[in-house]
């Protein structure tokens, strides 16, 4: 079996960077969207390839490390009532919430499952009528399209007891965001393969044309990544600007239409609470009107009190690209993966729990 | 089995028997009663422990085994198997419980000689399981070449353990001048891996009841004495050895880079891992550095045996995979740091908690 080593080549890989080093003339600043493509680049060691030039920011899609303090909250709440099996993706259980996180509550005796699939959910909650099953619905419209899979299947198979807790994200109003801030700095972006492969690329082509920001979609391997850098250098050494498809192999313009059909006929668009960035406008997705009986929220009715945290973190800051994690004072001193300040300390997909994890011999050089 | 031929005089005698503990060997359930010390409990051990193990020390029924050793230095042992599946491709929890501990006495260099077993079961257990794992421990041991001298048994409430929990220890005989050590690398040593790693772990969650996954990959299970011995004859060349358990090659790395105070590098590239594991680990989103092995070992020998050191390996039992992953370096000292499959440089970190699968 071959395995993703194509992908992999070293030779082939310092081709492009060398490609890279004889294309660029200036210094520039790239974006890549997507937690995953950051957790490539840590890896992979990438840095140490790219010329000194070409400086990469870490965006701000990372599921895990956005997903909103009060979520978070509300999810350890109702995950420790006696009545309630709750379900999530495994790397959601360490988030810490403002004083616990799902693997305290799980210790303490509540029935935490870690899951692969929703539609898993809809089995345990067909062999424990008795309990409410509730899914911890997070991410990007790559994890949308299961989610609402599993709450179309919940009311066609008539299951009471199947709820989402629901705190979907989008990419291009966060990608705006950033864009029409004053202090932005990103002057291209690699693009989310992943969610374009469900979402096709005809949003961003309209965010690149009004914006003049180049956009590359790229995917997640190593030297996906490095053709993303090249191809978006080479846009802006020749000061163009557009949608390119680096991820040809999985992403089509149009995407996956099937998928987009049921987020539509399941969710609606909504205002979102980003973890480190705050609302943001039309940014969420959350159940419509005809699924709305299946959203945890309503059912079981938390309150979480807002809360305030007083630290030194700076992770809006490193979300928007402005600072690295080691320009924060608390970097791997009171922020740690095992207490995390903010955000991006919270999954190794967050920039500073990747440098953390990957890149402390810098601070040594 | 072949404790076949012991079955029908059991099942003769249990239809005889009037409190009938263990009813039968294949259709039986562990009850409290035979956690009790009393006749269900003498009954347990006869019908299944005492034919099964068949031990000198054990069938004496003593307190203590009282044992005679060549010589005054000796290494000594203890751990823990809570694994579950009690069964999963390639073992099961009996042959890993001595496996385990017979590895950490390979590991500082003794000759393993006699094992303890302490066994905590769960009300309910089926009694073709109990059997089915004490025969496998008898092989392992026949294999290891060493003798279970003492056990235990408790049964615990339903739910008070998770079916069966074992625990072993292990006395060993030190007969080599030089005892390996993880605080004994230096600067200049080669780091070799006796094979691939992260089999155990994989084949085990793939068992797993929740994960859809089928995987003709086994666990990497077995006895590493045999690696242990031949590379004892390096002598002082030979500095550290160390099982690689949980936390895999990652941890065992960082544990010696701070016992010994040194930097280790990697090359990615170098570290043999059976593409159904990679594949599998990319599917779960799991990085294999730090999948459990437990029938694969570090060595860490001087630079100018190296040589020698692989085909010593490669000629034992276990070791025909050997490979030089690294070397041990002056440079970041206590940081495991590898160069990447395309030439970039990472830290291999220890892991803050569990490792759990990712989002996307």
């Amino acid at each position: 079996m071959r395995f993703a080593a194509e992908f992999r080549s070293e030779s082939r890989a310092a081709a492009i960077a060398d490609a890279i080093k004889r294309c660029a003339t200036k210094s520039w600043r790239i974006m890549e969207v997507c937690g995953g493509q950051t957790h490539t680049i840590m890896q992979y060691g990438l840095q140490d390839l790219l010329p000194e030039k070409i400086e990469l920011l870490h965006g701000p899609g990372c599921p895990v490390c956005v997903t909103g303090l009060d979520l978070i909250d509300k999810a350890i709440a109702i995950a420790a009532r006696s009545d309630v099996i709750f379900c999530s993706y495994g790397d959601m259980l360490r988030v810490p919430g403002s004083s616990q996180d799902l693997n305290d509550v799980k210790a303490a005796g509540a029935d935490v499952r870690v899951v692969y699939s929703p539609l898993d959910c809809l089995r345990i909650a067909r062999e424990n009528r008795e309990k409410k099953v509730v899914f911890l619905a997070i991410g990007f419209e790559t994890t949308a399209p299961a989610n609402a899979m599993a709450v179309k299947q919940a009311k066609q198979q008539q299951l009471e007891n199947f709820f989402l807790l629901c705190s979907h994200v989008t990419v291009p109003p966060v990608i705006e965001g950033l864009l029409r801030s004053q202090d932005n700095v990103v002057q291209a972006f690699l693009g989310p393969g992943h969610v374009c492969s469900v979402m096709g690329f005809r949003q961003y082509e309209r965010v690149s044309q009004t914006y003049k920001i180049p956009i590359v979609i790229t995917g997640f391997e190593p030297l996906d990544i490095l053709d993303g850098i090249y191809k978006a250098v080479v846009q802006l050494e020749e000061s163009r600007y557009c949608v390119e498809n680096q991820y040809k192999r999985v992403v089509e313009r149009n995407g996956n239409a099937p998928a987009q059909k049921v987020m539509e006929e399941v969710f609606e668009v909504c205002d979102q609470n980003w973890r480190g960035l705050g609302v943001i406008a039309q940014s969420g997705l959350r159940l419509n009107e005809s699924y709305r009986r299946y959203d945890a929220e309503n059912v079981f009715h938390v309150k979480t009190q807002p809360v305030e945290i007083v630290s030194p973190c700076i992770s809006a800051e490193v979300l928007k690209g402005l600072k690295k994690p080691h320009d924060c004072p608390a970097f791997g001193k009171e922020c740690t993966p095992e207490h995390p300040l903010g955000a991006t300390m919270v999954s190794s997909e967050g920039a500073c729990a990747a440098y953390f994890r990957y890149r402390r011999f810098e601070d040594e050089k | 089995m072949k404790n076949n031929d012991h079955m029908s005089d059991n099942e003769s005698k249990f239809e005889m028997s009037s409190f009938c503990p263990v009813q039968d060997r294949q259709t039986g359930f562990i009850k409290l009663g035979h956690g009790s010390g009393g006749r269900m409990t003498d009954q347990l051990i006869s019908e299944i422990f005492q034919p099964v193990l068949n031990e000198q020390h054990l069938n004496e029924k003593e307190d203590a085994a009282v044992l005679h050793l060549s010589s005054d230095k000796i290494a000594f042992t203890t751990d823990s198997y809570v694994v579950s599946p009690l069964i999963f491709p390639g073992g099961d929890i009996g042959s890993l419980s001595v496996h385990g501990t017979v590895n950490d006495l390979s590991m500082r260099g003794a000759r393993p000689l006699y094992l303890s077993a302490a066994f905590t079961l769960e009300e309910g257990l089926e009694c073709k399981l109990l059997d089915r794992v004490v025969s496998s421990m008898k092989r392992a041991c026949l294999e290891c070449n060493v003798h279970l001298v003492a056990a235990d048994t408790k049964v615990v409430n339903r739910g008070g353990c998770d079916k069966l929990f074992i625990t072993t220890s292990g006395v060993g005989l030190v007969e080599s001048k030089h005892v390996p050590s993880a605080n004994k690398a230096k600067a200049g040593d080669s780091i070799i891996l006796s094979g691939d790693v992260g089999r155990h772990g994989m084949a085990i969650m793939a068992a797993r009841e929740n994960i859809d996954l089928e995987c003709t990959f086994e666990s990497d299970s077995a006895p590493l004495i045999d690696l242990s011995r031949n590379l004892l004859r390096l002598e002082d060349a030979l500095h550290t050895m160390r099982d690689i358990t949980r936390g895999g090659l990652a941890s065992v790395l960082n544990e010696i880079a701070v016992a010994s105070n040194i930097g280790i590098e990697l090359k990615e590239g170098a570290i043999p891992v059976i593409s159904e594991v990679k594949a599998v680990c990319e599917i779960l989103g799991l990085d294999p550095l730090y999948v459990a092995c437990e029938g694969r070992m570090i060595a860490i020998v001087s630079s100018e045996k190296e040589k020698e050191a692989l085909e010593l390996m490669r000629a034992a039992s276990q070791g025909e995979g050997a490979t030089v992953i690294g070397r041990v370096v002056e440079d970041h000292k206590r940081k495991v740091v590898l160069r990447s499959l395309i030439g970039g440089r990472r830290i291999v970190d220890k892991l803050s908690g569990e490792q759990l699968p990712r989002i996307c």
